[in-house]
C-alpha cells in the first residue's frame, strides 16, 4: 500500500516553520476533536465496564466470578483458545513458508483466499457449519448415525473459532518473511543444514517477534469471538457457554453486575493484549512486518 | 499430508534450493479447504439448491429488505463518520507531539482487542436513557440506545481503527518537501492540505472506508445489545439470519447470508475500482 518511492528519512526531523504546520488555533481544535472523539468512543466504554463490574461492591464481583457457570465458561474459553490458536499457528507458519519462500502460480489468489474470513460476517462463519453439520445439514444424518456430535458442542465452537481467527498468524508472517528473503536459509542449507534445521535455527529466530504479534491478535479474537460461536454453541449453560456468550446470558437476565464482572475479565485481556502489542511494536518494530492495519 | 503437486521439472513453480514446498503448500491447502472452502461452498450450494422462486420470495420479503437496508445503511454512515474523524485522529497522531501520544496511539486498537459483546453491553449502558451519555442526550430529545442511531454508534466504535490504521502509515510517509513547495508557491495551509495532501491520501482513505464498511455490515456482537432489534426498524441482517436459524428456517437463513455475501462482494468490487481510479489519478 505504501509507495516505496516517497521515502526520505533525512527530512523526518520536525521542521516547525509556519508553512508546513497548522496555526495554533487550528492545531488546538484538531487536538480537542481527537481527544473528545477517542474519549467518548473508546475510553468511556472501557471505564463503564469496570465501573459497572464493581457497582455492587467487591464481594458481588468475586461472587459473580466464582459462580460455577462462570467458571465453566472461563474453562471453555481457555480450552477453545488452547486448541484453535496452536492449529492456526501451524497453518500460519506453513502457509507463510510456502508463500514467502517460493514463487508459484496462483500465489496471489491463495493469499486472497487466506484473508477471506475477514470479509465474512461472524454470523455467516457460524452458519456455514450449521449448514454442514446441523440436523438438516449436508453431513447431519451421517454424523447422527455414527454418534458424532459437532454442533452445539465443543468441536463446533472450536471450528467456528478457527474460522474467524484463521488469517491472523499467516497475514502477519507472510509479508515479514517475504521482506526477509531467502538468503539466510540458502546460506544455512549450503553450510549443510537440512530444511528442518534451517527453519528451526534460522527462520524461526528471524520471525519470532512477528509470530508472537500474530499469536497475540489471534488469541484475543479467539477468546472474545461472539457471533460465530453464538450460532454454533446452542447456549447450554455450564457446557457450551464461552465467556462472551455467558456475558450475553447474564446481561439478558438483567444481571448487569455479573455480566460486567465477566466482561471486565475480557476487557482486562484486551488491555493486556494492547500493552504487549505496543511493547512489541516499540521494541521490535523493525522485526514485525510493516503491516499494521487489520 | 504431502500432496506434493510440484516435484522437479514442472514449471508450476520456479526452482529453488529451499525444501518443504510440497509439505507446506499441501498442508496449507488441505487446511484451507477443510476449514474455509468446503463450509463456504456448502452455503453457496445450499442457496443454489433453493430454486429461484423460493430465493426471490425470501429476498423480496419486506423484513429481509429492511434488515439489509439497515445493515448496509448504518454501516455506510458509520464508515463515513470514521473517515472524517479517523483521518483527523491519524493526523494528530502523526504530526503533533504531546504527552501520552504513545498511549493514545495504542488505544486506537481497543476495538480490535475488546470482545464485541463487551463493547455492546458497555455502549448500551452508556447510551441507555439513564446512562452517562444517554441521560445527557435525553433532554435534547435524542434517543440513541434501542434505535438505529445506536447501531451507528456501535459501528463507529468497531470501524475506527480500520480507518486510522490504513491512513496513518501513508501520512507518515508524506514528504514534507511537497508541503514546503506548495507553501513557497503561495498556497495557504488550507489549500496545501485540501489540494496537495488529501488527494495523495485518498486511496488510503477509500481503503479504510471499505474495510470499516465491510466490517460494519457483518458486525453482530456489538450491535445486538444496543439496537433494540425491532423487526423492520432496528433489526440488522446478521440478526435476522440468527432468528431464521432459531426457527429452523435454514432456507431463509442461507438465502439472506448469500445475499449479504454477494452485496458485500459487489461493494468491495466497486470500491476497488474507485481505488484504482484514484490511484491512477493522484498516485
Amino acid at each position: 500500500m505504501a509507495d516505496p518511492e516517497i521515502k526520505s528519512y533525512a527530512l523526518h526531523h520536525e521542521s516547525q516553520s509556519a508553512a508546513v504546520t497548522e496555526s495554533r488555533p487550528a492545531k488546538a481544535v484538531l487536538m480537542i476533536v481527537t481527544f473528545a472523539f477517542l474519549g467518548i468512543f473508546l475510553l468511556l466504554p472501557l471505564i463503564v465496564v469496570f465501573n459497572e463490574a464493581f457497582a455492587k461492591g467487591l464481594s458481588a464481583y468475586t461472587e459473580a466470578l466464582t459462580n460455577p457457570d462462570t467458571r465453566s465458561a472461563i474453562h471453555l474459553t481457555l480450552l477453545v483458545a488452547a486448541i484453535s490458536v496452536p492449529l492456526n499457528i501451524v497453518f500460519g507458519v506453513s502457509a507463510a513458508w510456502a508463500i514467502a519462500k517460493f514463487e508459484f502460480k496462483g500465489k496471489a489468489f491463495l493469499t486472497t483466499l487466506i484473508d477471506l474470513p475477514f470479509s465474512v460476517s461472524p454470523v455467516i462463519s457460524g452458519l456455514v457449519y450449521v449448514l454442514l453439520f446441523g440436523a438438516q445439514g449436508l453431513l447431519g444424518a451421517w454424523l447422527k448415525a455414527h454418534g458424532i456430535v459437532i454442533l452445539f458442542a465443543v468441536p463446533g465452537i472450536v471450528l467456528a473459532t478457527i474460522f474467524v481467527t484463521f488469517p491472523f498468524v499467516a497475514r502477519e508472517l507472510i509479508p515479514l518473511m517475504q521482506e526477509q528473503g531467502n538468503g539466510d536459509e540458502e546460506a544455512a542449507l549450503s553450510l549443510g543444514a537440512n530444511g528442518w534445521q534451517a527453519f528451526w535455527y534460522v527462520t524461526l529466530p528471524n520471525v519470532k517477534w512477528g509470530l508472537l504479534y500474530g499469536v497475540l491478535l489471534c488469541n484475543a479474537r479467539a477468546m472474545g469471538e461472539f457471533g460465530a460461536v453464538s450460532v454454533v454453541s446452542g447456549h447450554i449453560r455450564g457446557l457450551t457457554n464461552t465467556m462472551p456468550l455467558h456475558v450475553e446470558i447474564l446481561y439478558n437476565e438483567y444481571n448487569a453486575a455479573a455480566a460486567f464482572a465477566v466482561a471486565s475479565l475480557l476487557a482486562g485481556l484486551a488491555l493486556v493484549t494492547l500493552v504487549l502489542k505496543t511493547l512489541l511494536e516499540m521494541r521490535y518494530g523493525a522485526e514485525i512486518a510493516a503491516t499494521r492495519g487489520h | 499430508m504431502t500432496t506434493a503437486p510440484a516435484k522437479a521439472g514442472w514449471r508450476f513453480r520456479q526452482p529453488s534450493v529451499i525444501p518443504g514446498f510440497g509439505l507446506t503448500l499441501g498442508f496449507s491447502l488441505a487446511y484451507l479447504t477443510l476449514i474455509i472452502l468446503i463450509p463456504l461452498s456448502g452455503l453457496i450450494w445450499r442457496s443454489a439448491a433453493l430454486g429461484w422462486a423460493d430465493f426471490w420470495a425470501i429476498a423480496t420479503d419486506r423484513r429481509t429488505i429492511n434488515a439489509l437496508e439497515i445493515s448496509f445503511g448504518t454501516a455506510f454512515i458509520a464508515a463515513a463518520v470514521n473517515v472524517v474523524f479517523g483521518t483527523i485522529v491519524a493526523w494528530v497522531l502523526v504530526r503533533y507531539s504531546f504527552p501520552g501520544r504513545r498511549i493514545v496511539d495504542a488505544m486506537v486498537d481497543l476495538p480490535f482487542a475488546l470482545p464485541t459483546a463487551v463493547a455492546g453491553i458497555a455502549l448500551t449502558t452508556l447510551y441507555a436513557p439513564n446512562g452517562w451519555l444517554g441521560s445527557l442526550l435525553a433532554p435534547l430529545g435524542i434517543k440513541v440506545a434501542y434505535t438505529p442511531l445506536g447501531i451507528v454508534i456501535a459501528l463507529i466504535f468497531i470501524g475506527l481503527p480500520f480507518v486510522v490504521r490504513t491512513v496513518q502509515p501513508i501520512m507518515e510517509e508524506i514528504d514534507k518537501e511537497v508541503e514546503e513547495v506548495a507553501a513557497t508557491l503561495g498556497a495557504n495551509r488550507f489549500q496545501t492540505i485540501a489540494r496537495v495532501l488529501l488527494p495523495g491520501l485518498a486511496p488510503a482513505i477509500v481503503t479504510g472506508f471499505a474495510l470499516a464498511f465491510a466490517r460494519g455490515v457483518g458486525e453482530y456482537g456489538s450491535v445486538i445489545f444496543i439496537a433494540g432489534n425491532l423487526p423492520y426498524k432496528s433489526e440488522i441482517a446478521p440478526l435476522l439470519i440468527v432468528i431464521r436459524l432459531e426457527e429452523y428456517n435454514y432456507a431463509a437463513a442461507t438465502a439472506i447470508a448469500a445475499i449479504m455475501l454477494a452485496l458485500s462482494f459487489v461493494m468491495l468490487l466497486v470500491i476497488n475500482l474507485v481505488q484504482t481510479w484514484s490511484r491512477k489519478r493522484y498516485g
